[in-house]
């Protein structure tokens, strides 16, 4: 064999992709008149964008060295197809952990409990849900897991069981490297918006008779209890500086606002 | 009696002494390991020593705090935009749903984890001196640092007090001169609007919104930005917003404190030149 072939040898990647199942960007955000929980009316729910990025970079890696994708939620039952729809786009399976979760820490245990019962070769979340904006899961899941993990990832290349990622710090960027199995919080980078895929009819038929497992939960209820949710206080209404007088809006910026 | 105290962990070579000016009695210095996952190993040792803990919400502190959390079993708040409501149970505020919600979440837990957004409370300064120790805690992780490319001289968009943001209005690239110029005589950090870092006009790390960078300074000034609802979802928190736009229709001036109707590419400069005037006449 060509020795160049060896060292290039990538080996088929066991590839799960954490989805959360969230309110879509444009939705106007209700909360139940008893504030404690969002309400879903007229709410349409997506694959969170970011967990997107991250199934759309996890299909380039498995169309460039072939591997297995599954995607996995830890949710009641109103998630499968949001699951269904990561099926669709090309995951080749989906799993979900039949709970209702309150607080990160349960779903990165459930998480973990799930990863160490099979065999991944690298984890990919997106970086944060943009219901809960907690961006905790992914670090929690590598800590429970004692793997190396990435944050903020806009770039990931894997060669012989290395990873190199890029990820965002304040102010630029950081380059890592790690042995596989990895965690990886992704965002838009490891993929671009072009590259995101809508379901086609193949897919969507296909996605019916792929796995969708339901395990149940083994996890009870974790240390932080949501109270209340309220919707921030409305703005009062804008004043309109004349574009001739743009010393007024640096008076108004200075004496009013005292902003500068 | 039980004393209350504050400890707080900085790295080596950062000026400690500082901090006792904001209230620390007693700093630990030590060598920080060069990733969050080490440095949460480390502060764990150290967990035992204390009954909560604070961690700023930057970009190393946003994967500090959940991996410390998961480590120690505390609970965690991230994304804090109050100093708690009540002390028992420990309730504070958080910001959900890009900003769109808010939500009061309660700590049940002996070692209390909390995480703020960058300048949701002010500083106070207290006088005090606090005692310096230092202290060997070894840090491990498999993840290797191989670089780090940071902007020198730039201001740090999530910790920034003020943004100057430009959207498609702005018609190309070549025209971000003046919006760096009005950023740089308020010393204030440069974004942009998603479909801009969308076209390559402006790098991602600029993309401020839903799915993009959320912002929280004092003052956030949008230009040639239409307000779409993920933009705004990014940047409501911000104290006081400023819209230059040539739609007086624009959806961002309802969520605005103060707006023009007008060009950017006539408005921008004249603002520049005033805001240099009042910097010279204050």
């Amino acid at each position: 064999m060509h020795s160049n072939l060896v060292a290039n040898h990538n080996p088929t990647m066991n590839i799960l992709v954490c989805i959360s199942h969230v309110p879509d960007t444009t939705a106007k955000i209700n909360f139940t008149a008893d504030g404690t929980a969002l309400d879903p009316a007229g709410v349409q729910f997506v694959i969170n964008p970011y967990d997107e990025f991250g199934l759309t970079k996890a299909l380039h890696i498995k169309e460039a060295q072939g591997g297995t994708i599954t995607v996995i939620n830890v949710g009641p039952s109103t998630t499968e197809p949001t699951l269904r729809k990561a099926l669709a786009i090309g995951a080749d399976k989906a799993v979900r952990i039949d709970a209702i979760p309150t607080d990160a820490i349960t779903v990165a245990k459930e998480l973990k409990n799930h990863i160490s019962a099979n065999s991944y070769d690298l984890i990919i979340c997106g970086q944060e849900s943009i219901d809960y904006n907690g961006q905790q899961v992914p670090a929690m899941l590598a800590a429970l897991l004692e793997q190396p993990f990435a944050n903020a990832c806009v770039g990931l290349s894997l060669e012989n069981g290395t990873a190199t990622a890029t990820s965002e710090i304040d102010g630029g960027h950081a380059t890592y490297k790690a042995p596989l199995p990895m965690v990886i919080g992704g965002k838009k980078g490891l993929v671009e918006e072009k590259d995101l895929r809508i379901p086609n009819m193949r897919g969507i038929m296909s996605a019916r008779t792929k796995p969708l497992e339901v395990t149940p939960a083994t996890e009870g209820e974790g240390p932080t209890k949501p109270v209340s949710f309220e919707k921030p206080a409305g703005k009062a209404a804008v004043k309109m500086v004349d574009a001739e007088n743009v010393d007024e809006l640096v008076r108004l910026l200075h004496e009013e606002a005292k902003a500068i | 009696m039980t004393s209350k105290k504050v400890i707080a962990v900085t790295g080596s070579g950062t000026p400690a002494a500082e901090l006792g000016g904001y209230g620390a009695d007693h700093i630990i210095q030590i060598g920080l390991g060069s990733t969050a996952m080490g440095i949460a190993r480390q502060l764990k040792e150290l967990s035992a020593e204390v009954s909560g803990i604070v961690i700023a919400g930057t970009s190393l502190g946003r994967s500090l705090a959940p991996a410390l959390s998961a480590l120690t079993g505390g609970a965690l708040s991230t994304n804090t935009i109050s100093l708690p409501l009540s002390a028992s149970p420990l309730q504070v505020k958080r910001g959900t749903f890009s900003s769109k919600g808010i939500e009061t979440i309660e700590l049940n837990s002996t070692l209390p984890i909390v995480s703020f957004v960058p300048n949701s409370i002010g500083l106070e300064a207290v006088a005090g001196e606090g005692n310096i120790e230092s202290r060997d805690v070894s840090s491990n992780d498999t993840l290797e640092v191989v670089s780090t490319e940071v902007a020198s001289g730039k201001v740090a968009l999530p910790e920034a007090e003020a943004v100057v943001s430009a959207g498609r209005g702005l018609k190309g690239p070549e025209n971000w001169g003046m919006i760096e110029e009005l950023a740089d005589v308020l010393g204030a950090a440069t974004a942009c609007s998603k479909p801009v870092s969308d076209i390559g006009w402006r790098p991602h790390s600029e993309h401020v919104g839903q799915t993009g960078i959320q912002v929280n300074p004092n003052l956030y000034i949008a230009i040639g930005i239409s307000g779409a609802i993920q933009h705004l979802a990014g940047v409501s928190a911000s104290k006081t917003i400023v819209v230059v736009n040539t739609d007086p229709e624009a959806p961002f001036f309802k969520a605005a404190d103060y707006g023009i109707v007008g060009d950017a590419f006539e408005v921008v400069p004249k603002l520049v030149n005033a805001l240099r005037a009042f910097k010279a006449a204050s």
